[in-house]
C-alpha cells in the first residue's frame, strides 16, 4: 500500500485511541474526587502529567485547577492532545484516505467528531463529565468495532491495528506510573478500604476491574501493576498490546516469528521479549517509575522506526503538503 | 400532500405542463407525491439532509476559513425524462464525442481540419487550452477525452441545447451516485416501481474505460486517482471515485518516474502505474514540463506519457476543445469527420473574433450574455439584460482589448424542475450534467448532475455560488436503456 496511505491510517488510529485514553483519564480522576476530603479532592495535577502535557499546560493556565486542566485535555484546541484535537487529526487523517476506509467507519469517525465539537459548545457539560467521558469511549469502541467487522484484515488493518495498540501500551503505561505514583507513598494505606477505593478507580480507568477480579480476586498493588503491565490476556495491558502490534508488523513484512526484516521490528522484539521474561518482582524490585520509563523510551524508539520503515519514502525526500500525520505524542 | 397552486410562468416546467396538468413523464411520480401524508416530505428532505452530514458529503469552499467543507445541498424532487426523449440525448453525445476526440487528436497531429479550412486554425492556434507539449502524442485507442461532462439546458422552446462540453477535469458525478443512494434511502416508497434507468455501475464503466486505455502490452494495468489533495474543491469526489474503483487514490508526491515508468511509493517499495485518472489541471502535472513552480505533480510524468508507459485520462491538451470559442464550431467539427448534422443543436454563439459578430455583440449587451472563452464555475460572465450600464461598459472595453477571449449568447431562460421551499413547491432553474465515458466504447450515464438555483428566478446553479442538486431519473417506459450502451469501437482510426 501506499507509504503516505498506511501512515495515516497508523496516526488515524492512534488518535483515536488517544481522545479514548484522555477520556478514560478524566473518568477515573473524576470519580476519585468524588467524596474525598483530604489531598486528593484536588488531584488535578497528575492527570496532565499522564497525558505528559504538563509544560503547554503551565503555559497556557497555570496552576492546575479543575476546571481548567478539563477544558485543557477535553476541548483545548491549542493542546494537541486533546480529545477535540485528537479526534479532529483523525478525521483529517480519515479525510485523506478516506477511498481506503469502509463507508460505516468514516461515517462513525464523522459522527464521533461532530459529538465531540457539539459538546464543546455545551455550557456545563463539564460539571459531571462522566457522560462526555462515556460517550467518547463508546464513540472509539464502534469505530473500532466497525473497523474490526467491515475492513479487510490485510496490510491496512494492521497498520491500524499497531497503531491503536502502541499508543494504548504507552497510555497504560502512563497510567500505571503516575497513579502508582500518588497511590503509593502512605503505606499506612495500604488494605485499607480507601486503597482498594483507589486501586479499583485505576483498575476501572483500564476497564479492567472485572477481568483483574476473575484473574487474582483481592486487590493488591503489586497485582494490579502486574496484570496491566505483564498480561497476556488482558486487550489493555502493555504486554498483550505490544504482542499484538508485533504480530501485525510481522504480518505486514512476511517476517516469521523470532526473526526480523528492519529496524522496526528489531526494536519491537526486543521490548517484546524482554517483557515475556520479566516478573513483576523484577519491576518493583527496579523500581516501577524506572521501568515504565525505559519502557516509554523504547516503545518511542519503536515508533520512530516505524515511521522510517514504512512511511518516510526513500526514494524522493520531499514532504507531502497535506501530511497531518506526523506528529508524535 | 396536497399540492398547492404551482406555476412556472415564462419558461419550460420539466415537471407540468403550462395547464397546470403533469406532462406525461411526471405523471406517475406527481399521483404518488399526492398519497404521501402531511408534512412527510419536509420530514424526508430533514432525513436526508443529516443523512449528508452524517456521510461527510461536502464540497469545499475555496476563500473559506478553515473546516471549508459545506454539506451538499440536495432537493429531495427529482428530474425526470422520458426514455425516448433520453435516446436522443444519448445518440447526441456520443456523436459529440466521438467528433471532439477525433478533433483533438487531428489538432495534436495531422491538423487537416485545417488545411481543409472547416475550422479557422487560427482560432485554434490562438486557443490558450492548446498544449504545444502535446504535438505527436498519438494515445491508447485513438481517446483523448475519456471523461467528458456535457452541460445541457433546456430554453423556453421545449428544445434541449448543449451550453458547454467540458472536457478537462469535469466533477460532479459522485453527487449524481450519492444522490442517488439518498434518493433510495430517504424517498424509497416514491421511487419504487417508477422504472428508473439505473446509474450505478458507472464506477464499473469508469474503470472499465481506464483499463481499456492502458499502454500496449501491459496484462494487467494498474490504475490510480491523481488528486491535487484534500483542499481541492472536489476532494470529496476523488476519494469517492478511487474507493468504488478499488484504485489508489495518490498525490503528486506519492509518484515518481525512474528508468521511464511511472512508480507509486509503498510499503512495500516503489510499484508500477499504468493509467492515471487524473484531476489535476494540465498546467500542474508536470513541473518539468508545464509550470516549474507547480508542487502537485510529478516530474518528467509527459514524458513517460509520451512514450506510451502511462495513460494520462484526459489526456493533456483536451481543454483545446472546450475553449468557448471553439465550442461554436463543433456543429461543423461533426459534420467534418462523421459527416453527419449535430443531433443536439448548440446554442446560437457570437465570436468575437468575428468583426460583424463583434459589432452585433457590442450593440446588443443588454440583451446578451457574454462570457470569457477560458474561465470555468461560472466565474467572469457578464447578464447584459441584469447588468448596469457600468459592467456592460467595462464588458465592451474587455471585449474590444481582447477580442478572441469572449463569446456571447442570447439570454436563455432555463428550464423549471418544482423543488421544495418550506412547505410548497416552487419552480426552480435547473441544467444537466450528463457524464459520458470513452474508451473501446462510449457509455452515456442515464441522467446526470441536475443542478437547480435554489434562489427564486435565479439561474445561476454553480455550487459554489449556491446551487443545490437532484436525482435525475431517465424513465425506462419499456425501454432497456441499460443494455446496449455501447456502440461498436467508434474511434479507429480511418
Amino acid at each position: 500500500m501506499l507509504s503516505r496511505v498506511a501512515s495515516s491510517v497508523y496516526w488515524l488510529s492512534r488518535y483515536v485511541e488517544r481522545a479514548e485514553n484522555v477520556a478514560r483519564f478524566i473518568d477515573v480522576n473524576y470519580n476519585l474526587t468524588l467524596g474525598e476530603t483530604d489531598t486528593l479532592a484536588n488531584q488535578w495535577a497528575p492527570l496532565v502529567y499522564t497525558t505528559g502535557d504538563q509544560t503547554p499546560y503551565e503555559e497556557l493556565y497555570g496552576e492546575p485547577t479543575r476546571e481548567n486542566v478539563l477544558q485543557f485535555l477535553s476541548f483545548d484546541k491549542r493542546n494537541p492532545n486533546s480529545i477535540i484535537s485528537c479526534v479532529s487529526l483523525a478525521r483529517e487523517n480519515a479525510r485523506t484516505i478516506r477511498e481506503i476506509i469502509p463507508t460505516v467507519v468514516w461515517e462513525q469517525l464523522n459522527q464521533f467528531y461532530f459529538m465531540v465539537r457539539t459538546a464543546a459548545g455545551e455550557p456545563g457539560l463539564m460539571d459531571q463529565p462522566q457522560d462526555f467521558c462515556e460517550r467518547v469511549r463508546l464513540a472509539s469502541h464502534m469505530l473500532v468495532g466497525a473497523t474490526e467487522a467491515t475492513m479487510s484484515h490485510g496490510e491496512a488493518w494492521h497498520f491500524s491495528r499497531a497503531g491503536r495498540l502502541i499508543e494504548r501500551a504507552d497510555k497504560t503505561s502512563r497510567i500505571v506510573d503516575v497513579q502508582y505514583y500518588i497511590l503509593l507513598p502512605d503505606a499506612r494505606d495500604v488494605g485499607s478500604a480507601l486503597d482498594v477505593v483507589r486501586w479499583s478507580a485505576l483498575l476501572r480507568s483500564a476497564s479492567a476491574l472485572a477481568m483483574y477480579r476473575r484473574q487474582y480476586g483481592k486487590i493488591t498493588p503489586s497485582r494490579v501493576a502486574d496484570f496491566l503491565i505483564l498480561d497476556t490476556q488482558f486487550p489493555r495491558a502493555m504486554h498483550f498490546c505490544l504482542r499484538k502490534a508485533q504480530e501485525s508488523l510481522r504480518y505486514i513484512t512476511g517476517s516469521t516469528a523470532g526473526t526480523f526484516q528492519n529496524l522496526a521490528e528489531q526494536r519491537m522484539g526486543l521490548l517484546c521479549s524482554n517483557m515475556d521474561y520479566t516478573s513483576v518482582d523484577d519491576i518493583i524490585e527496579q523500581g516501577l517509575h524506572q521501568y515504565i520509563d525505559g519502557f516509554q523510551k523504547q516503545l518511542n524508539l519503536v515508533g520512530e522506526a516505524i515511521q522510517d520503515v514504512f512511511f518516510t519514502s526513500k526514494q524522493q525526500s520531499e514532504p507531502s503538503s497535506t501530511q497531518t500525520q506526523s506528529q508524535t505524542g | 400532500m396536497r399540492l398547492a397552486p404551482y406555476q412556472s410562468s415564462d419558461c419550460f416546467d420539466e415537471m407540468f405542463a403550462p395547464d397546470g396538468q403533469p406532462r406525461p413523464s411526471g405523471k406517475k411520480f406527481v399521483e404518488r407525491l399526492q398519497t404521501l401524508s402531511e408534512g412527510s416530505l419536509q420530514q424526508r428532505q430533514k432525513a436526508a439532509e443529516i443523512s449528508l452530514q452524517n456521510m461527510g458529503i461536502t464540497f469545499n469552499v475555496y476563500g473559506h476559513e478553515a473546516g471549508t467543507e459545506k454539506v451538499w445541498p440536495f432537493d429531495l424532487l427529482p428530474r425526470i425524462i422520458d426514455a425516448h426523449e433520453w435516446e436522443t440525448v444519448e445518440s447526441g453525445l456520443k456523436q459529440r464525442i466521438h467528433a471532439l476526440n477525433l478533433f483533438i487528436n487531428d489538432v495534436y497531429n495531422d491538423c487537416k481540419i485545417f488545411k481543409d479550412k472547416a475550422v479557422p486554425e487560427d482560432l485554434i492556434l490562438s486557443s490558450k487550452t492548446l498544449r504545444n507539449q502535446c504535438r505527436g502524442y498519438q494515445p491508447p485507442q485513438g481517446v483523448w477525452c475519456h471523461i467528458t461532462g456535457v452541460d445541457l439546458i433546456r430554453d423556453r422552446d421545449g428544445q434541449i441545447y448543449v451550453l458547454e462540453d467540458n472536457l478537462r477535469c469535469p466533477s460532479g458525478v459522485s453527487y449524481v451516485l450519492e444522490n442517488r443512494e439518498l434518493m433510495k434511502r430517504t424517498f424509497a416508497p416514491v421511487f419504487q416501481g417508477m422504472s428508473v434507468a439505473p446509474i450505478e455501475d458507472y464506477n464499473e464503466q469508469l474503470l472499465k474505460t481506464l483499463l481499456d486505455c492502458a499502454p500496449a502490452g501491459v496484462n494487467d494495468p494498474t490504475a490510480v486517482v491523481l488528486t491535487p489533495g484534500i483542499y481541492n474543491s472536489a476532494y470529496f469526489e476523488h476519494t469517492f471515485l478511487a474507493q468504488q474503483m478499488g484504485v489508489e487514490l495518490v498525490q503528486g508526491s506519492d509518484l515518481f518516474v525512474e528508468d521511464g515508468y511511472v512508480f507509486m511509493k509503498t510499503t512495500k517499495g516503489p510499484s508500477r502505474v499504468d493509467v492515471i485518472y487524473r484531476r489535476i489541471d494540465d498546467d500542474f502535472l508536470d513541473p518539468k514540463c508545464f509550470r516549474p513552480d507547480s508542487a502537485l505533480g510529478v516530474d518528467h510524468l509527459m514524458e513517460v506519457c509520451r512514450a506510451g508507459r502511462v495513460t494520462l485520462a484526459n489526456a493533456p491538451g483536451t481543454g483545446v476543445a472546450d475553449d468557448k470559442a471553439v465550442y461554436a464550431y463543433v456543429p461543423q467539427i461533426i459534420k467534418y469527420y462523421l459527416g453527419e448534422e449535430a443531433i443536439l443543436p448548440n446554442v446560437p454563439t457570437y465570436l468575437c473574433s468575428d468583426q460583424k459578430h463583434r459589432d452585433h455583440v457590442l450593440g446588443n449587451l443588454d440583451q446578451l450574455v457574454v462570457k470569457p472563452t477560458n474561465e470555468s464555475g461560472g466565474y467572469g460572465i457578464l447578464m447584459g439584460p441584469h447588468s448596469s450600464q457600468a459592467e456592460r461598459e467595462k464588458c465592451a472595453a474587455a471585449i474590444k482589448a481582447n477580442p478572441r477571449e469572449w463569446i456571447a449568447q442570447p439570454m436563455l431562460k432555463l428550464s423549471t424542475v418544482p423543488t421544495l421551499v418550506g412547505d410548497e413547491l416552487r419552480p426552480r432553474h435547473v441544467d444537466l450534467r450528463p457524464f459520458v465515458l470513452c474508451g473501446k466504447d462510449i457509455y452515456v450515464m442515464p441522467g446526470g448532475l441536475t443542478r437547480v438555483a435554489l434562489r427564486e428566478g435565479s439561474m445561476v446553479v454553480n455550487s459554489s455560488q449556491g446551487g443545490g442538486s437532484k436525482d435525475t431519473w431517465i424513465l425506462r417506459n419499456g425501454h432497456s436503456l441499460s443494455e446496449p450502451h455501447f456502440s461498436p469501437a467508434v474511434l479507429e482510426k480511418n
